[in-house]
């Protein structure tokens, strides 16, 4: 593409971007929409089992704090942070050429440093508290929790009654640190770090936080129904499809379908996925945000999908391939933990096997056949993984919530879970799109050729593996 | 002085190596090397990308012996590093023109 060619798409895109605003709060203005109404019906917020509290008086009560919610909720943010560093770093650097391990791995923790500090500052604030204007409510929060100014250090937030929300905060900071360390997926071995930086920065702050807001924080997404028990459409699809516009952006890997670009150490992808499987209890079943019986349905469905999915994988690549092999049990695992996320406190065991066989198949179409389609460089698959898995699953969501497991899935449907995925789809698209071009025109977003084929850990960290 | 390379497969380095020993070879080195030739290489499949790993593991043993111990010490190493199917192996045969042990400072044969 030309160099006036971009600069007319990043203008349109964002010209998209802010039109978009007032076009989707015409779409919705059916909704009800209160701050009180949103935060005690948000039918997606990972909040506990709703005997309706009523609508919270003027001056609230000061809220009861449950010491078993509270030990499983701080337990499950350390698991979710360790599903990122080393899970994830692991599960991912095992997939690159050795000569980029170092740099894989770092950008997952960089990422988590990063993210943890602007959340604290603005992330969580602009996520998860209301803001004072009911209409921008709908679009994103307050800026009153800054730096948790003037959060006393028992008090809770109303999406989780029973837990200080210091560790409500911190349980979703850890969503919030994922999610960009997915996106890495995409553009392994050829981003710059620089530009990785200011990329997360800018993501988190302009996509993360208003699609955490819109489905779970008390926006309009929850607002309208659409079911999210842990993060398909925040998360996954989020991450997939931003994964997939930078795959587009940044373009392929030199060498592409020529060079061997084998994975360097399956052993540390295996170690990886097993670390992401244990930690995804945390995802799934912390975001019960409680302890007892939601959080154990939801980590029932977790299991039950990711063995599901994995064999799924499997039976597919046996046939196809003649030989299983550990990767595709990984991949296959991970997809099914991905398609389980949205549903694994609405639907029962069953609907989770079906979840699972479903996502593994999906995601096993994502990563093998539609990139050799279309062939475009997804590295790591974000794109057809977590992307094609989360759609899976967030949608079957729909179709398979079961109220005896979760009264909030009983007005599930397929066509609110469409509406919640196209408009993350949407977001996420063209926010992405416009973060890279601003990125490619400051920090610029490719490593030089030469860095490329000299490998990132030398080229960028000036560090290398000895013997 | 001639140096003897044998080219063979990593698993018969043991029976070559003792072999080799049998036949009066006292020293020899081993290095871990990539062969390229009629074995061709394996495909590799990774979430559908398949790679043609064209070069395959091999050993290489270099041994420098008497001119007249030359022949038993090829025989042996053939002998030891076949297997029948592709890929077993060659052997080189190259002239040395001086060997020196290092701690006593022997030259020709005494070095070896």
């Amino acid at each position: 593409m030309t160099f006036i060619k971009l600069k007319r798409l990043a203008a349109l895109a964002i010209v998209a971007t802010l039109a978009s605003a007032p076009l989707a709060g015409g779409a919705f203005a059916q909704t009800t929409n209160t701050t009180e109404a949103a935060a005690a019906t948000t039918a997606a917020a990972p909040a506990a089992a709703p005997a309706a509290a009523p609508a919270p008086a003027a001056t609230p009560a000061k809220p009861k704090l449950d010491t078993g919610d509270t030990a499983w909720m701080l337990t499950s943010t350390a698991l979710v942070l360790m599903m990122t560093i080393p899970g994830l770093a692991l599960f991912y650097g095992g997939m690159v050429r050795r000569k980029n391990v170092i740099a894989t791995v770092a950008q997952s923790f960089a990422i988590t440093c990063l993210v943890t500090v602007l959340w604290m500052v603005v992330g969580y604030s602009v996520a998860f508290t209301n803001n004072p204007s009911a209409g921008l409510n709908k679009y994103i929060g307050g800026f009153g929790e800054m730096l948790m100014k003037g959060v006393a250090v028992d008090q809770a937030n109303s999406l989780a009654p029973t837990i200080p929300e210091s560790v409500f905060m911190m349980f979703q900071m850890t969503f919030a640190i994922i999610t960009p360390a997915l996106i890495a997926g995409a553009f392994a071995e050829r981003m710059k770090f620089s530009a990785l930086l200011l990329f997360t920065a800018l993501w988190s702050l302009v996509v993360y936080a208003p699609i955490a807001h819109w489905v779970w924080g008390g926006g309009f997404l929850g607002s309208l129904g659409v079911l999210d028990f842990a993060g398909g459409t925040v998360v996954h699809i989020n991450a997939g499809v931003a994964g997939l516009v930078c795959a587009l952006v940044l373009g392929k890997r030199k060498g592409f379908g020529v060079d061997n670009m084998a994975p360097h150490n399956l052993v540390f992808t295996m170690i990886g996925a097993s670390l992401l499987w244990v930690g995804w209890f945390g995802f799934n079943a912390g975001s019960a945000v409680s302890s007892g019986a939601l959080a154990g349905a939801a980590m029932l469905n977790t299991q039950v999908a990711t063995g599901a999915a994995a064999l799924a994988w499997m039976v597919i690549e046996w046939f196809e391939r003649k030989k299983p092999s550990m990767l595709g049990l990984a991949s296959g695992a991970v997809a099914g933990l991905v398609a389980i996320t949205p549903a694994s406190g609405f639907v029962n065991g069953a609907g989770a096997l079906i979840v699972g066989v479903a996502g593994g198949a999906a995601a096993y179409f994502g990563a093998v056949w539609l990139k050799k389609l279309l062939k475009y460089d997804d590295s790591l698959d974000a794109f057809g993984v977590h992307g094609i898995a989360g759609i899976t699953g967030a949608l079957l969501t729909g179709v398979l919530a079961d109220a005896a497991i979760n009264p909030l899935g009983k007005d599930a449907s397929l066509m609110k879970q469409v509406i919640g995925v196209s408009v993350t789809i949407g977001w996420t698209a063209i926010a992405t799109l416009a973060i890279l071009y601003i990125c490619k025109f400051t920090t610029g977003l490719r490593v030089s050729e030469e860095g490329e084929v000299e490998g990132l850990d030398l080229a960028l960290h000036g560090e290398a593996l000895h013997e | 002085m001639k140096l003897i390379m044998a080219i063979v497969k990593p698993f018969k380095l043991d029976d070559v190596r003792e072999a080799l020993v049998a036949a009066g070879v006292e020293g020899l080195t081993v290095s871990e090397v990539k062969g390229y030739g009629r074995q061709r290489g394996q495909t590799e499949i990774y979430r559908g990308a398949e790679y043609q790993v064209n070069f395959l593991p091999k050993v290489k043993l270099e041994a420098v012996v008497e001119d007249s111990a030359v022949s038993k010490a090829v025989e042996a190493v053939k002998a030891a590093a076949a297997t029948g199917k592709i890929g077993d192996g060659k052997i080189f045969v190259l002239n040395v023109e001086e060997a020196v042990r290092i701690r006593t400072g022997e030259t020709g044969s005494a070095a070896l």
